[in-house]
């Protein structure tokens, strides 16, 4: 019991650094609620891999990549925002997921579970964590001069679409990890939440990141404390954890003028 | 064309045509440019001014001939920017994708000396500021050549000329040629060397002091239309 707890913990601190961290790139280019939306896509995958007896990690992160691609692809053919292609996404995946999972694992893949963690599952979001970050890290600045005009950046040789495309891949890959720890509904929380308390303190970006990276993986670690501890599911009490943290830098910003 | 000619020009631009989605954009646009001078590029919304520099840029498909005489770097000023809510330094910024050794350098050359300027966000910087800011992080991989797309867009008139008197000095100090979108006639007049006036194709290309002939500027705004005047009462 005490080794799966650990092993929790750690996948927590290896999935909150590295969903915080990508996150901040979300929350800047006004996606915060496509990272949401895009981890429900996950359910379908989840249940493919449920039914078919093979691990429901590697059906997650098919779906949510496919769609990525597909969404990245409809969105420079059409001009339709990124919000509504994957808000029609995400609600047929969960449609199809809902049909398809079967009912005793439902609760699990919507909210996470921690019970039945081995030492694999913390290596896989150990080296999921640290690629996603390293490559992350390589693209970050060509990704945030592109929000600031993608002309600009266009005009430094950088492949706009092409780091679009990569950063899709490694949100997908982070995500799919997230969801064994706090389910599909809920690690939007992790990819949006840090990053925005983090954004109440920060007017570099060195420091956003850096904060966004911490308030990740303390989020996820009291809330998979708090979880094991209570014996309640790990999911909510993720995301307890960080509406405590978001409202003190809400307070911490207001009371020192941070941002302003 | 002798060969003193082609060494005086740094670009020579042939039967431009740009079209966008099965719509003609710029027809056949001939002008050259320069090495060292300023060409101010005028024209309505909706002249095809931002898509030249696109197109300049390789931003944007066309067809005719686009000739610069020697490797030429480009230092490029888009005229909106989406800076406000991003969480970014002003040192972060000029080091973006660039030699974060001539940061400072470049700050100076735009006349901001004043160094807690850099540790200040973006978000915050007056319109002046801001402006000069970008100016500073197109000059930061030293360029010899400025694409400047309405470099003065959303600041008040006052702040407009210090910052147009700066760019002329960084075109004497630095030998460098700068191609200028603008509206503004009294800009075109006393800060650039030549004109490019366009509508979908050149309405003028000449010497810039040829604007404050009537002649030029019917050539460039059409024949003025009268408007009956109110009779004074006796």
């Amino acid at each position: 019991m005490l080794e799966t707890v650990i092993y929790s913990l750690l996948i927590g601190i290896f999935v909150g650094v590295s969903a915080g961290y990508l996150g901040s790139l979300m929350v800047l280019e006004k996606m915060a609620l496509v990272g949401d939306a895009l981890s429900h896509v996950a359910l379908p995958g989840l249940a493919i891999g449920i039914l078919f007896n093979f691990n429901p990690f590697i059906g997650a992160f098919a779906f949510l990549f496919t769609s990525a691609i597909i969404i990245w692809h409809v969105q420079r053919v059409t001009r339709i925002s990124f919000e509504a292609l994957v808000g029609a996404t995400f609600t047929l995946a969960l449609a199809i997921g809902i049909m398809i999972i079967p009912e005793p694992e439902l609760l699990e893949a919507l909210f996470g579970d921690i019970t039945n963690v081995i030492i694999i599952d913390m290596v896989a979001a150990a080296l999921i964590s640290v690629v996603a970050i390293v490559l992350t890290k390589a693209i970050y600045r060509k990704l945030v001069l592109a929000m600031i005009s993608e002309d600009l950046a266009i005009s430094k040789g950088i492949n706009v679409a092409k780091t679009n495309l990569l950063y899709l891949f490694l949100v997908s890959l982070v995500v799919a990890i997230g969801i064994r720890i706090v389910g599909t509904l809920l690690v939007g929380f992790l990819v949006i939440v840090p990053a925005i308390a983090a954004k109440n303190l920060s007017s570099d970006m060195f420091r956003y990141s850096l904060l966004s990276a911490i308030f990740g993986a303390v989020t996820a670690f009291s809330g998979i404390l708090l979880s094991s501890y209570l014996n309640l599911p790990p999911g909510p009490m993720v995301v307890f954890s960080g509406i405590a943290i978001f409202t003190i830098t809400i307070v911490a910003n207001w009371k020192m003028q941070i941002t302003t | 064309m002798s060969t003193t000619d082609k060494e005086d020009y740094l670009l020579k631009v042939a039967n431009l045509k740009i079209t966008l989605q099965n719509q003609i954009i710029l027809d056949n646009i001939n002008f050259n440019v320069k090495k060292g001078t300023t060409l101010a590029i005028l024209g309505p919304n909706g002249a095809g001014k931002s898509v030249l520099f696109r197109a300049l840029l390789n931003l944007l498909p066309y067809t005719g001939n686009v000739e610069w005489t020697e490797k030429v770097k480009i230092g490029y000023v888009p005229q909106n920017v989406a800076v406000s809510d991003i969480p970014l330094s002003v040192k972060e910024f000029l080091s973006i994708v660039q030699n974060k050794a001539n940061a400072e350098n470049a700050l100076s050359l735009v006349k901001l000396d004043d160094k807690t300027i850099l540790n200040k966000r973006l978000g915050v910087l007056s319109g002046g500021q801001l402006r000069r800011v970008l100016i500073a992080w197109a000059l930061v991989d030293e360029p010899n050549i400025l694409f400047l797309d309405e470099p003065t867009n959303g600041i008040d008139v006052g702040s407009e000329e210090p910052i147009f008197l700066m760019l002329n000095g960084i075109k004497k100090s630095k030998k460098m040629t700068i191609l200028l979108i603008t509206h503004d006639i009294h800009i075109v007049q006393e800060y650039s060397d030549y004109l490019l006036a366009l509508n979908k194709c050149v309405t003028f290309f000449g010497k810039s002091e040829e604007i404050a002939r009537l002649s030029t500027q019917k050539t460039i705004y059409g024949e003025p239309v009268c408007v009956e005047t109110l009779k004074a009462e006796d």
